[in-house]
């Protein structure tokens, strides 16, 4: 789960970790009103939307006044914000948190993580954040400095100090440094955090360490003991359909195409998605039935593919393990398939646990299909009907 | 012969007596998996699958003479049930749980350094030895005996491996589900080495995906291994739909690997024969072995 920048510095500073004086607001004169109250020298006014590249799509502007505050607020409420990490659609700006702007002597860039490779947590750090810090990083990887770190104890003071003196911090700054990692981590332990970044964390001109962005993203397995965080989730930042599967225990991601997808697996969806791709299909979703699924959870999902605009074929590929037989998904289909009355083209390739029961299933019910002997045969068999140089309901 | 499990190998369940351990565990039995025992906290001294349970972890260990555990325990207690495994120094354990915290995986990570237990998974579909033993929740309609390893972190991409190298006329001798979680036990590496100390597997199919570095780590240790075998690997999601993200690419992508193109380029390298697509897996192994 993504959390905002202000409830990410919210949770923060209660970890004593320095954020500017800040309010959120949602119209242009609040906006204005919340830079009179900070009563600051500059503000930073900020969309909040759970995209990274803000600042370099105008998501971020720096203002000298109260009413610049207000204007460049004007600018943002209601906008699109598209940037380099939102995809073509952006995403809608409703709110902006206003804050005091920092004297900035240098931008560092601090993380903590889960190191995949070593199985533990990990701070990662660079004297050089700021915007262009992702594309920096990219370049030379060698800039990064990582600390291995135990989830089961803070970590030592003296190895927090060595690593804040590899980013060039020494003195009283090497010191709150080292408190500002171990309070990090504890914050990680604490909310179940897959992700705290710290970018730019500035230190500033009168020599404090401040944290001016800051993204958190929590384990969403975890959420189930953290009932103060769940209740932070965005409900409109989600897709209303992909928040709909997600009830009925399926992962689905609209896409753009004509031909409607539905694969037991995450990995069998992936080749599915793969070969209809190579083979010149245009797949509408990406949908996969989770292994915990009932039939009539499968028949949502069905009936959510099924809604898409423009759909020409549905190819539904189930290789029925040990979780998914091949039967509950026909089951599914079969509720869907009645329910929403639809006419399309399907396409079935079956195989695995109680497969040909399913076929026979599927007859029962009247459902026509074309009955695909592999996933080659069914690939090259839905786009064919999508591009219509192949006709009719069943072979 | 085989890796992890065969006709020999002593199984205990914990969270026997669950809904899902007790219709897996059933099947596992009518496959031939020689079940000892079971475990759950507080139903010591009942009989459930025609077996003992047991308390503890240890207990069921010094009754039976279990050398593995089967793990169905919800993702809230399923990092305590590896560590009980662990320090009862159980040498196989498998996990079947889905979506268990992240950090949760880190602790049982820590518990593993030293120890004398091969974790696999959780998240894992499981071991199976066809004709043997079956540790896990995968079908076995389409198995059979044969010379093929596979390792995947897919459960559903390995149903299908399986059916199409028996097509092929292979059969397997094991196949490993990794799992797909960030944090996990066995990788790729480790049973890349158990296959190639068996004498009787002589090929291996690595079912790879995109996201994480593992099989990045695996072409890394197939260019300096000494004893290998013909390797195999699909990484499939070379098309899959971008969803959005938040700041930590950059510094992912830093720390290496996670794209399509860097695995396959990186298993390339490394002298494995990449197949396009599940619907080639027969062709490949039948043009090299």
């Amino acid at each position: 789960m993504n959390l905002h920048e202000y409830q990410a510095k919210e949770i923060l500073s209660h970890y004593a970790i320095a954020i500017p004086k800040g309010r959120m607001a949602s119209t242009a004169d609040e906006a204005g009103a919340v830079a009179r109250e900070i009563a600051s020298k500059k503000f930073a006014v900020k969309a909040q939307v759970h995209t990274g590249g803000r600042g370099k799509a105008g998501g971020v502007r720096i203002v000298a006044t109260s009413e610049s505050a207000r204007d460049a607020a004007r600018a943002m409420l209601g906008s699109v914000l598209v940037t380099d990490q939102s995809g073509p659609k952006g995403s809608q700006v409703s709110q902006v948190y206003v804050e005091a702007g920092e004297d900035v002597a240098q931008s560092l860039y601090v993380a903590l993580l889960i190191d995949q490779k070593a199985g533990q947590m990990a701070l990662v750090a660079s004297r050089e954040g700021g915007e262009d810090f992702e594309e920096l990083a990219a370049r030379n990887p060698e800039m990064m400095v990582i600390l291995p770190l135990d989830a089961a104890a803070p970590p030592a003071r003296k190895a927090l100090k060595g690593f804040a003196g590899k980013l060039g911090l020494s003195g009283a700054l090497a010191d709150s440094a080292a408190d500002l990692f171990r309070a990090l981590a504890k914050a990680f332990v604490d909310l179940d955090a897959s992700l705290i970044e710290i970018n730019p964390l500035a230190v500033t001109e009168d020599g404090r360490l401040v944290a001016l962005d800051v993204k958190m993203v929590l384990d969403d397995n975890a959420l189930a003991r953290h009932p103060e965080l769940a209740v932070l989730r965005d409900q409109d930042d989600l897709d209303p359909v992909e928040l709909e599967a997600q009830r009925h225990e399926v992962n689905f991601v609209r896409m753009d195409g004509d031909i409607g997808v539905a694969v037991n697996g995450a990995g069998l969806a992936l080749a599915t998605n793969d070969m209809l791709v190579e083979a010149g299909g245009r797949p509408a979703n990406f949908m996969d039935i989770r292994t915990t699924a009932t039939s009539l959870q499968i028949s949502r999902g069905f009936d959510l593919v099924l809604k898409t605009p423009g759909l020409k074929v549905l190819l539904v590929n189930i290789h029925g393990g040990g979780m998914t037989p091949c039967d509950t998904v026909a089951e599914g289909l079969g509720i869907s398939i009645r329910r929403t009355g639809a006419k399309l083209p399907i396409v079935l390739r079956l195989a695995g646990n109680n497969a040909d029961f399913a076929r026979r299933f599927l007859k029962n019910c009247g459902v026509v299909f074309h009955d695909a002997q592999d996933m080659n045969e069914a690939v090259a068999t839905a786009v064919a009907l999508a591009r219509g140089t192949k006709k009719g309901a069943a072979k | 012969m085989s890796i992890l499990i065969d006709s020999n190998t002593k199984v205990v369940c914990q969270g026997i007596t669950g809904h899902a351990a007790t219709f897996h565990m059933a099947r596992a039995i009518a496959y031939g998996t020689n079940l000892v025992g079971g475990v759950r906290p507080g139903k010591g001294g009942m009989v459930h699958l025609d077996v003992p349970v047991f308390d503890t972890v240890q207990t069921a260990k010094d009754e039976t003479g279990a050398n593995a555990s089967i793990v169905f325990v919800p993702a809230a207690q399923a990092a305590g049930a590896m560590i009980e495994a662990i320090e009862a120094e159980i040498p196989l354990v498998v996990c079947v749980t889905e979506r268990m915290p992240v950090l949760d995986m880190v602790r049982v990570r820590h518990a593993l350094k030293g120890s004398k237990t091969r974790l696999v998974g959780p998240n894992s579909q499981g071991i199976l030895t066809p004709g043997q033993c079956k540790l896990g929740v995968m079908a076995t309609v389409n198995e059979r005996p044969g010379h093929i390893g596979i390792v995947s972190r897919s459960a559903s991409l390995t149903s299908e491996i399986v059916s199409l190298t028996s097509a092929a006329g292979f059969g397997q001798s094991t196949t490993v589900g990794i799992g797909g979680d960030p944090v996990h036990g066995m990788g790729y590496v480790d049973c890349l080495e158990l296959f190639f100390a068996d004498p009787d597997t002589n090929a291996v199919v690595l079912v790879g995906e995109i996201g994480g570095v593992e099989e990045e780590q695996a072409a890394e240790y197939l260019k300096t291994a000494a004893n290998t075998k013909p390797v195999f690997a699909m990484v499939v999601g070379r098309h899959a739909p971008e969803t959005r993200r938040m700041g930590h690419a950059g510094t992912l992508r830093a720390l290496g690997g996670g794209s399509a193109a860097s695995k396959l380029e990186a298993l390339r390298g490394a002298g494995v024969h990449i197949i396009d697509n599940p619907a080639l897996v027969g062709p490949s192994l039948k043009s090299v072995l």
